[in-house]
């Protein structure tokens, strides 16, 4: 007898993770809310317009580290250019915003101010459609997943793995970042898109709009957790991990490795895509800078402080991560690469299974010759 | 968005051959991907030429395997076993020379995915199993089903599949294990786990690399036994140095050298050959 999929999803999880996703869902849906809204400034509970944008921003963040999580963790495809598809996402949504401004920008144009600034008459053929909502959205999904979805199928046709494939994204994300940078490309050039003022009407900074924005992205956040674990441990993950493990085995056991990895690789991008069009509002500005190799590198980073191949492991490695560069790039700036740099080696070095692991092995030592086989180990940890 | 997992096979029945030269069965039409065995013979390597940077693994290789054969191949080392099974499974594809499979697929224009899915099962040299998968799930993975990406999505396992896991558990004697990780499990038991993996797979022509490799002697013993049980129903190309299993297996012996078939025959046969003991250097 099969078991209908909303069973599934519920098992996907043990109790404790799913009192855990219930205790933070109340506090992002309910408690933020009041706490931002309605406590007066000077009460000890409120929580500034700061720390809102903040978190909201390292929600959409740990959404794309559990995109990574499972290529890397899972697939073990290591992309260097997954801020290409964040990018993307933003950019696509950007689009909308910007159109959103109306009349209101420098030059009281129908047309953006960098278009007005370019001299350019009309808009590009690509901004058509792009003033409906709903076309944005659509543009956000499917244009990263398009990009994947070819690069992927040619890449892995030609069995590119490790390191070399790895090379190739940061070479992707590069070209890309290139190309945005030119004025003539349509997007902004480097100064991207930005003063936004509006989205579907309501104003942008409002205080109701950035409590929603950021409602949304912990939505997201564990809507994006909820079907990478029920993926993880279906039989698609179950090949997904063998392939990371023996590849020729699986080729050889009668199952196309290629179609495996392009589902979780175009599945990855659109995720990734999907945290950058909630991330542009809640920042108020897009730029080619987020394509940069370093951001990409980043959020491997975030990924293997956090444990590969754990889905909670990169949610607390963003988190961990981006705390420490808000606090770093305002108390010693000039100290933030190196700490970063550290950390990663560390991470590689000591913590092959990020925090999660050190978390997993002291707790089995605490319970002292407790099993072996724990689930750091397998890799597929709640 | 998934590859169709099986090609027709390159020639339709009207265009083969031995289609109606009498010598096939009366009446016989195949379905597209469908294994002809009409002649007996399940497996033929015509001229098989590889090279790799000048140096010829494969030089002029020819080899046919019976249905529901058990054929032993010896050779010394860079005589082109594996090489061979390389061309076979379609891992390399061969300068010149053909494959097939049956009377009617061509193996050189299938790939690897493909091949196994119409029979054709492969044993490493190295025992390769999903360490970090439980002995249950590697045999649960390798079970002859759908394996598109849409499938797998979906997939749960049924009761008739929890049977057949569960048989093929006791017959490579795995079942206390069922629930280990495989990366825990003694090299024997690895060897066999990856056998019981490619029973899972219910292929037609089992390709088995130094199966033995590792094995104590009860275990190389109970292989031997196991294998001998599959023949007849499998067709089975064994590729091994240990000259008292292949003396157990029984069947007819292939020597391969220097990429091609030197001698064949029973192994007291092929023992006595001068040119054999030559290459062995009396062994």
């Amino acid at each position: 007898m099969r078991t209908p999929l909303l069973v599934r999803l519920g098992r996907s999880f043990d109790a404790r993770s799913w009192q855990l996703l219930g205790l933070f869902a109340a506090f992002a849906l309910i408690a933020v809310p009041i706490m931002h809204l309605l406590l007066p400034p000077e009460h000890p509970l409120h929580l500034s317009t700061w720390f809102i944008t903040l978190i909201g921003k390292i929600l959409c963040y740990a959404i794309v580290a559990v995109a990574m999580d499972l290529i890397w963790g899972y697939g073990g495809i290591l992309s260097l250019g997954h801020g290409l598809f964040f990018a993307l996402g933003g950019y696509a949504f950007g689009m909308y915003l910007m159109r959103q401004i109306g009349r209101d920008g420098s030059y009281q144009s129908d047309l953006p101010d960098f278009m007005v600034f370019l001299d350019w008459q009309e808009l590009p053929w690509f901004w058509v459609g792009s003033d409906s909502f709903v076309w944005a959205a659509l543009l956000v999904l499917v244009v990263p997943a398009l990009i994947a979805f070819v690069f992927g199928y040619f890449a892995f046709r030609s069995r590119i793995k490790g390191v070399y494939f790895s090379i190739i994204t940061q070479a992707l994300t590069y070209a890309a970042m290139l190309l945005f940078f030119r004025n003539e490309t349509g997007f902004g050039g480097n100064n991207g898109f930005t003063d936004f003022k509006r989205i579907l009407g309501y104003s942008i900074t409002a205080p109701e709009t950035r409590v929603v924005l950021f409602a949304l992205s912990a939505l997201a956040l564990i809507g994006t957790l909820l079907l990478a674990r029920t993926l993880v441990i279906s039989k698609y993950g179950r090949i997904l991990t063998a392939i990371r493990d023996a590849e020729s085995r699986v080729m050889f056991i009668g199952y196309h490795p290629l179609w495996y990895k392009l589902f979780v690789w175009t599945l990855s991008a659109m995720l990734c895509a999907l945290a950058g069009a909630l991330y542009v509002p809640q920042v108020g500005i897009i730029n080619p800078s987020e394509m940069s190799v370093a951001n990409s590198i980043e959020i491997a980073i975030w990924v293997a402080v956090g444990g590969r191949g754990t889905l909670i492991g990169p949610v607390i490695g963003a988190f961990i991560v981006n705390l420490a560069k808000s606090w770093f790039t305002v108390s010693f700036p000039e100290y933030w690469l190196f700490f970063l740099g550290t950390l990663f080696i560390v991470a590689t070095l000591y913590l092959p299974q990020g925090v999660v692991g050190l978390w997993f092995s002291l707790r089995a030592r605490l319970r002292r010759g407790g099993d072996k086989g724990a689930p750091a180990t397998r890799g597929v940890g709640a | 968005m998934n590859a169709v997992a099986v090609q027709s096979p390159p020639l339709p029945a009207e265009d083969n051959p031995d289609w109606d030269s009498g010598t096939a069965e009366l009446g016989h039409v195949l379905k597209p991907g469908e294994l002809d065995l009409s002649h007996k013979v399940i497996l033929y390597l015509e001229d098989i030429t590889v090279s790799f940077d000048g140096f010829r693994a494969l030089n002029k290789l020819s080899l046919t395997i019976d249905a529901g054969e058990l054929r032993c191949i010896i050779g010394p080392n860079g005589a082109g076993k594996t090489t061979m099974m390389d061309v076979i499974t379609g891992k390399t594809r061969p300068d010149e020379g053909t494959v097939f499979f049956g009377q009617t697929i061509d193996l050189t224009r299938l790939s690897e995915p493909e091949i196994a899915h119409i029979g054709v099962g492969r044993k490493f040299q190295k025992p390769t199993i999903f360490e970090n998968h439980t002995v249950f799930e590697n045999l649960e993975l390798a079970m002859k089903t759908d394996k598109r990406v849409w499938r797998s999505l979906w997939a749960q396992l049924d009761a008739a599949a929890g049977d057949r896991i569960a048989e093929t558990l006791q017959l490579i004697r795995l079942a206390a294990h069922a629930d280990r990780l495989a990366g825990l499990l003694s090299h024997g038991q690895k060897q066999w786990l990856e056998i019981g993996m490619l029973l899972m797979q219910e292929p037609k022509l089992l390709l088995l690399d130094e199966p033995v490799a590792g094995m104590t002697d009860e275990e190389t013993e109970r292989t031997g036994e196991l294998f001998l049980s599959l023949a007849g129903k499998h067709s089975l190309v064994v590729v091994e140095h240990d000259m008292a299993f292949v003396k157990q297996l029984g069947g007819k012996v292939t020597v391969l050298h220097e990429g091609s078939v030197l001698a064949e025959g029973s192994l007291a046969e092929v023992q006595a050959d001068a040119r054999v003991i030559e290459v062995y250097l009396g062994r």
